[in-house]
C-alpha cells in the first residue's frame, strides 16, 4: 500500500517536475520568440517612422545658411502682409537646398554659389548680391593685395607676411569648411581650381572666421561683405576697396549671387514670395543689412570679372 | 494560481522588452552607421581612408589619417593632463585632507562636469588660444590648447570616481598598514591605490571616452586643419569635429565619407575600451 502510494507520489512528482521543465522550456522558447518579435517590431516601427512625412502646409524654403537669415526676414514680413500664407525657412547649406528643390522636398531652394552644370535644370532667380571681403587684423600693415597674391597665400605658397610687404611673421590662413557656399564662391573666384592649403585653420561660420581674425594679428580670412566690422580690416584688392559702392560700380571683383531656385516654373504661392522678395520693399529689407539688391548690379558690367 | 503565473510572465516579458529596447537602440545606431559608411569604404578601399592624408571630399579624396592622428593626439594630451591632476586630487582629498575640505572641494569639482562644453570652448577661444599664441607661438589653435581644455573637462570624471573607489575601501586596510609602521604615503602607494585599482581604471576609461567623443569644444579650439601635425602647436582636426563641421553641407559621397568617419571612430573607441579592459584584467590577476 505504502509502496504503491509512494510510487504514485513518485510518478506524480516526476510528472510534476517534467511538466515544470516543459513549462520552463516553453517559457524560454517563448521569450526567444518574443525577442525576435520585439526586434522586428522595433525595426519596422523605425522603418515606417522614417518614411512618414509630416503634413506640409504652405511652402518650404531651404538651403544656404548665408541666405537663411535674410529669408527669415522676408518670410516674416511676407506672412505679416498676407495672413494665412505659411513660409517655412530651413537651413542645410547650398547643396542641400539645391537637392531639396530638385527632389521636391522644398518648393524653393537657396544657393549662395553658382549652380553646377548638372543642376542647371532648375530655374534661377538672383535675389541679391553679396561681396566677399578678404580680412586681416587691423594692426596688420598690409592693406592692398593683388588677387594673384591672395591666391598664393591661400594656396600656401606665400607663407610669410614679409613676402607681401608686412612683418616677418608666418601667415595664419583661416578658411571655411568644405562644402560651405562661401568657401565654394571663394574657391571659384579666387583660387581658380587651386586647392586651399591643408594647413589652414577651418572655422564653420562667417562669424567665427571674423572672430579668429579679429583676435590674431597674423591671420587672414574671408567673410561676407555685409558682416564687416571695425574689429577686422578688409584689404583692398588690386587697389579697389571692398565696399558696396565699388560692387555696384562693378569695380570690386569678388561678388557672388544669392540665388533662389525652383524646379520648373514656380507655383502660385512660391511665385508670390519671390515677387515679394524682388519688390522694392523686399530689396530694401536686405539693403539695410549690407547686401546688394539684385537690380543694382548690372550683369553687363560683370563681363570680364571672375563671376560669369 | 494561473492568473498569478500569467502576471509573473507578463512582468518578465515587460522587463525583457525594456532591456531589449536599450540594446536595440545601440544595434540600430551601429547598423545605421555601418550601412551608410561601409559601402563607400569598400568601394574606395580601406587604404584610401586610413593611410591617405588628402581630405578633399568634394573631389573624391577621403584620407582620414590626419583626423585619426588628431583624435589620438588630442586624447593622449588630455589624459597626460587629466590623469595626474585627477589622481593627485583624489589621493589628497581622501588621504591627507580633512573631511571638511573634501565636503567643500568635491562638489565644486563635480560642478565642472555640469558646465556645457560650448562654454569650455568659448573660454578656450577667448583666453587660452591667445595665451598659447603669444607665449608658445603658432596660431594658438593647436593640439596643446585642445589637450589643456579636454584635460580639465575630464578632470571631474576621473577625480570623483577615483575618490569614490578610494573611500569604498575597508578602513582596516589603512589602519593595518599604518599599524605595521608604514608611512601615510607608503600606505597610499602600496596598499590603497592597488586595492582601488579597478575603480581608478574605470574612471580613466570614462574620462578617455569623454575626451575622444568631445566635439563642440574641440571644434572651437583645435583649428580643424586637415594636415598632419608636425608639433603640438599645429592645428588639428579630430574625427568628431570632421563629422560635425561638414555634416551641414555634405551630400552624396561626401556625406557617406562622413559616415565612414563615424565607422572609424566607432572602431577606435572599441579598440581603446578593449585595451583598457584587458589591462585592468591583467593588472588584477
Amino acid at each position: 500500500m505504502i509502496e504503491k502510494r509512494d510510487r504514485i507520489r513518485g510518478i506524480s512528482a516526476a510528472g510534476n517536475s517534467k511538466m515544470k521543465e516543459k513549462d520552463r522550456e516553453r517559457g524560454s522558447t517563448g521569450s526567444s520568440f518574443f525577442c525576435l518579435f520585439f526586434f522586428w517590431l522595433f525595426f519596422t516601427f523605425f522603418y515606417f517612422s522614417c518614411s512618414l512625412r509630416p503634413g506640409q502646409k504652405g511652402i518650404t524654403v531651404a538651403g544656404s545658411t548665408s541666405i537663411q537669415p535674410f529669408a527669415d526676414q522676408w518670410a516674416e514680413v511676407f506672412m505679416a502682409r498676407l495672413p494665412g500664407r505659411v513660409i517655412n525657412v530651413q537651413g542645410g547649406g547650398s547643396s542641400a537646398g539645391i537637392q531639396a528643390a530638385l527632389s521636391g522636398a522644398a518648393q524653393i531652394g537657396m544657393s549662395s554659389r553658382e549652380l553646377k552644370p548638372e543642376e542647371k535644370v532648375l530655374k534661377e532667380f538672383i535675389v541679391a548680391w553679396d561681396g566677399l571681403a578678404i580680412i586681416v587684423h587691423p594692426s596688420n600693415p598690409v592693406d592692398d593685395l593683388s588677387l594673384e597674391k591672395v591666391r598664393e597665400i591661400f594656396a600656401g605658397r606665400i607663407i610669410s607676411w614679409k613676402e607681401v610687404g608686412g612683418l616677418d611673421r608666418k601667415i595664419h590662413v583661416v578658411t571655411r569648411e568644405e562644402g560651405s557656399g562661401t568657401r565654394g564662391a571663394f574657391q571659384e573666384m579666387v583660387m581658380h581650381g587651386e586647392r586651399i592649403t591643408k594647413k589652414a585653420i577651418v572655422q564653420d561660420s562667417n562669424g567665427t572666421v571674423r572672430e579668429v581674425v579679429a583676435g590674431d594679428p597674423y591671420a587672414i580670412g574671408y567673410i561676407s561683405l555685409g558682416l564687416l566690422e571695425p574689429r577686422v580690416k578688409a584689404i583692398k584688392l588690386d587697389g579697389v576697396e571692398a565696399s558696396i559702392e565699388n560692387v555696384v560700380r562693378g569695380n570690386y571683383k569678388l561678388i557672388r549671387p544669392f540665388i533662389l531656385v525652383t524646379h520648373g516654373e514656380p507655383a502660385q504661392e512660391a511665385r508670390d514670395f519671390i515677387q515679394f522678395i524682388l519688390s522694392e520693399e523686399g530689396q530694401n529689407l536686405i539693403q539695410k543689412q549690407g547686401l546688394i539688391p539684385a537690380k543694382l548690379v548690372c550683369l553687363e558690367k560683370l563681363k570680364g570679372n571672375s563671376f560669369k | 494560481m494561473r492568473i498569478r503565473k500569467d502576471r509573473e510572465k507578463f512582468i518578465r516579458l515587460l522587463l525583457l522588452a525594456i532591456a531589449l529596447s536599450a540594446i536595440s537602440i545601440l544595434a540600430l545606431i551601429s547598423i545605421f552607421i555601418f550601412s551608410e559608411g561601409l559601402p563607400i569604404m569598400i568601394r574606395r578601399g580601406f587604404k584610401a581612408f586610413l593611410l591617405s592624408s588628402d581630405w578633399y571630399p568634394t573631389e573624391g579624396h577621403f584620407g582620414l589619417l590626419p583626423m585619426i592622428v588628431g583624435s589620438l593626439l588630442v586624447t593622449a594630451g588630455a589624459m597626460i593632463i587629466g590623469i595626474p591632476l585627477g589622481l593627485a586630487g583624489a589621493i589628497y582629498l581622501t588621504q591627507f585632507s580633512s573631511k571638511k575640505v573634501r565636503m567643500v572641494v568635491k562638489p565644486m569639482i563635480e560642478l565642472l562636469a555640469g558646465i556645457p562644453s560650448v562654454v569650455y570652448g568659448f573660454i578656450g577661444v577667448v583666453i587660452l588660444v591667445p595665451f598659447v599664441r603669444d607665449n608658445f607661438g603658432g596660431p594658438g589653435f593647436s593640439i596643446l590648447t585642445a589637450s589643456l581644455i579636454l584635460g580639465i573637462m575630464i578632470l571631474p570624471t576621473i577625480l570623483s570616481i577615483s575618490i569614490d573607489s578610494l573611500l569604498a575601501l575597508p578602513p582596516a586596510y589603512r589602519e593595518g598598514s599604518i599599524a605595521l609602521g608604514a608611512t601615510e604615503w607608503q600606505t597610499t602607494r602600496l596598499v590603497l591605490l592597488p586595492a582601488a585599482r579597478s575603480g581608478i581604471i574605470a574612471s580613466i576609461i570614462l574620462g578617455m571616452g569623454r575626451a575622444v567623443g568631445e566635439t563642440m569644444a574641440v571644434i572651437m579650439i583645435a583649428g580643424n586643419a586637415t594636415s598632419l601635425p608636425r608639433s603640438i602647436l599645429d592645428p588639428v582636426r579630430t574625427l568628431t569635429s570632421n563629422i560635425a563641421l561638414e555634416m551641414g553641407y555634405a551630400s552624396g559621397e561626401h556625406r557617406q565619407a562622413l559616415f565612414a568617419t563615424g565607422v572609424i571612430l566607432f572602431i577606435i573607441i572599441m579598440i581603446l575600451n578593449t585595451i583598457a579592459n584587458l589591462t585592468s584584467k591583467r593588472m588584477s590577476s
